[in-house]
């Protein structure tokens, strides 16, 4: 398989008035295209830090990460804006929707704001992630007015609307009730099998860690342990 | 773009009750603005066409070194014949100016056979000097206007000698020689005194003034003009400056000047007053939009960080997100200007009709017409537009240069 994240010797330190604290420490793992990866661990242990580098938020102090190809630690803020923009999906724990934008104008959003797709294809490609989702008659309300299993729904929708090449979820579930939480990692999943995206996750929750494909344990910023699982 | 104008709109919108008073207060400013601007503007243009139209004329041409001797009204700084005809070339020339009128100014006595006073006097063509200053006529509050041998007396004068309109008086004055001469003269009308120099002047006809000075050919004191338009006042004034400066005696220094109403009368003074009110005003407005501007999106970028956030982390160029913002406060800022613009305007035009009279000097009733000029009214929702913008360009940066991480962080 090919590799979409390669990280050699990452390190991530930061500075907290005058004393440096060390998120990560001499990360090494690569991470294939198409893979369904989970980091997991306590909290503190770096796993949001590990998904802020991949979806270049943010740069590591020292090591080589490459995303696609590309090494990002190198780029300008504006061209990881970019990079984001065209190769990163996100999903946050709190779902981060826009709450004055419908559902349809949330996943219709970065079509518009960041690749500025023409009209008739954008109407395409959001009412076919809508209709996967199961949020296509739910598309004129608001994000006040879902519940937070539809409100994730949405944003697995946003995440994917520009197809992009990885979809980075930070605790998806942590604000899901058990039922709600097994159908939006079924639909991910989903969406993974029919798009062949990678997802990566950060997540303590066990239903998520029993769909993955590789577990990573972080612990105070190092790797301790890298398992495939097998699914029976 | 279309689609950042739709954000910007939604979330001014999902603060209803803050846009409403932010756009409220910029109205509110707008309006104290354009009010105060059209009734100080109607009031500084009433008190200007009192002050021309009653006795000074636009602007005046002199001899040089006359208007700095004006309390002595000399005889022997006078434009003679010959000039006269020079300047009337010059002034016919000049399609700005709508008439001017020739006056031979003096001082004298005037007795009723019983009692004498001083008395100023200007020697006029009526029907000139009814065009060049039309509220003469007006101010004549008995009689009718001077024939010849008639003499319009001021009504302080009158009231101090009892005298009544048909009486006969004498008017004694030094000629230029020192000479003294005097001349007959039936009391025509009387007139109502303005404020301001010259004021307080009687008026007889030119030829009189002539006869009574014993001149062998009439030499003016002043040409009083009178413009199509006053706002073309600096222009013309200009322009008559550099004619007229050809005009020089023996050492090749101008013999004349010209002055403007503002130079002659210390009420411009007051009228600069007025203009320096207005812009304190202005400037209290662009500390309103300002202040209250900065205040809501700076509000708005605090509210809003995680969703800035989650915007920049999907992508979103900081460029956009600096647009966003600049487009709320645009909007702002254009919706309360062009709301304080239509209000103010009604106001305006409700106290046109309410028909606001003031007292001025001796004047009572005396109309308030105000008015805003459309240029001046663009102007203000202009500025007002650009001081909001520029007041949410601030917490706009700040939204742009954002820190994703923080402020996904943020809660």
């Amino acid at each position: 398989m090919n590799k979409i994240i390669e990280m050699k010797n990452i390190s991530k330190i930061y500075r907290a008035g005058e004393v440096d604290v060390p998120a990560l420490k001499d990360i090494t793992v690569d991470i294939n295209k198409g893979t369904f990866v989970s980091f997991i661990g306590p909290s503190g242990s770096g796993k949001t830090t590990l998904l802020n580098l991949i979806g270049a938020l943010d740069t590591p102090t020292s090591g080589i990460l490459k995303v696609d190809g590309a090494e990002t630690g190198r780029l300008s803020t504006k061209k990881r804006a970019i990079f984001r923009g065209e190769n990163i999906g996100f999903i946050f724990q709190d779902f981060n929707l826009i709450s004055v934008l419908t559902v349809y104008e949330n996943v219709e959003y970065p079509l518009l704001m960041v690749k500025e797709t023409p009209r008739e294809k954008r109407v395409k490609i959001v009412n076919a992630l809508l209709e996967k989702t199961g949020m296509l008659d739910q598309k004129a309300k608001y994000p006040s007015q879902l519940s937070g299993g539809q409100k994730q729904r949405v944003a697995v929708a946003r995440a994917l609307t520009t197809s992009p090449r990885i979809v980075l979820a930070d605790e998806p579930t942590a604000n899901l009730d058990h039922d709600t939480a097994f159908m939006v990692i079924s639909l991910m999943k989903k969406m993974r099998d029919e798009s062949g995206v990678t997802f990566i996750f950060s997540t303590h929750d066990p239903k998520i860690v029993g769909v993955v494909d590789i577990i990573h344990t972080l612990e105070d910023g190092i790797i301790m342990k890298s398992e495939e699982v097998t699914h029976g | 773009m279309g689609n950042l104008i739709k954000i910007a709109f939604r979330n001014l919108y999902r603060q209803k009750r803050r846009t409403l008073l932010t756009i409220a207060i910029i109205s509110v400013g707008v309006i104290a603005v354009l009010l105060f601007s059209a009734l100080s503007g109607a009031f500084k243009n009433m008190m200007v066409g009192q002050i021309t139209d009653s006795m000074l004329g636009h602007m005046q041409i002199h001899r040089k070194g006359y208007v700095s001797s004006l309390d002595n009204l000399p005889l022997d700084k006078t434009i003679d014949a010959k000039q006269m005809k020079k300047m009337g070339e010059i002034l016919d020339r000049i399609p700005r100016v709508e008439a001017y009128s020739k006056r031979i100014l003096m001082g004298g006595m005037l007795s009723n056979y019983m009692e004498t006073t001083n008395i100023k006097v200007a020697g006029i063509n009526p029907k000139d000097e009814s065009i060049v200053t039309p509220l003469l006529t007006s101010r004549i509050k008995k009689g009718e206007m001077l024939k010849k041998g008639e003499i319009l007396l001021p009504e302080l004068v009158t009231k101090g000698m009892n005298l009544k309109v048909g009486q006969s008086i004498v008017l004694i004055v030094n000629n230029v020689d020192g000479s003294v001469n005097g001349q007959n003269l039936k009391i025509a009308g009387i007139v109502e005194s303005v404020v301001g120099p010259t004021g307080k002047y009687g008026y007889i006809h030119i030829d009189d003034a002539v006869t009574v000075l014993r001149m062998d050919e009439p030499e003016f004191s002043e040409i009083a003009i009178r413009l199509n338009k006053i706002s073309s006042l600096d222009k013309v004034t200009r322009q008559i400056s550099l004619e007229i400066v050809e005009m020089k005696n023996k050492e090749g220094e101008p013999i004349f000047e010209v002055h403007s109403w503002q130079e002659l009368s210390p009420f411009y003074n007051i009228a600069k007053m007025i203009d320096l009110m207005s812009l304190f005003i202005n400037i209290l407005l662009v500390a309103i939009v300002l202040i209250s501007i900065l205040n809501v999106m700076i509000m708005a970028v605090y509210e809003r960080i995680k969703e800035i956030g989650t915007l920049t982390a999907i992508g979103t160029l900081p460029g956009k997100i600096r647009t966003m913002f600049l487009m709320e406060g645009l909007f702002l800022g254009f919706f309360g200007s062009v709301a304080g613009s239509i209000i103010g305007v009604i106001l305006i035009i409700a106290t046109k009709f309410a028909h606001i009279t003031i007292a001025f000097g001796r004047n009572e009733n005396i109309l308030i017409d105000p008015a805003i000029p459309f240029d001046q009214m663009a102007l203000i929702t202009l500025v007002s537009t650009i001081v909001a913008v520029l007041a949410s360009l601030q917490p706009a940066i700040k939204a742009s240069h954002m820190d994703p991480i923080e402020a996904l962080r943020y809660s």
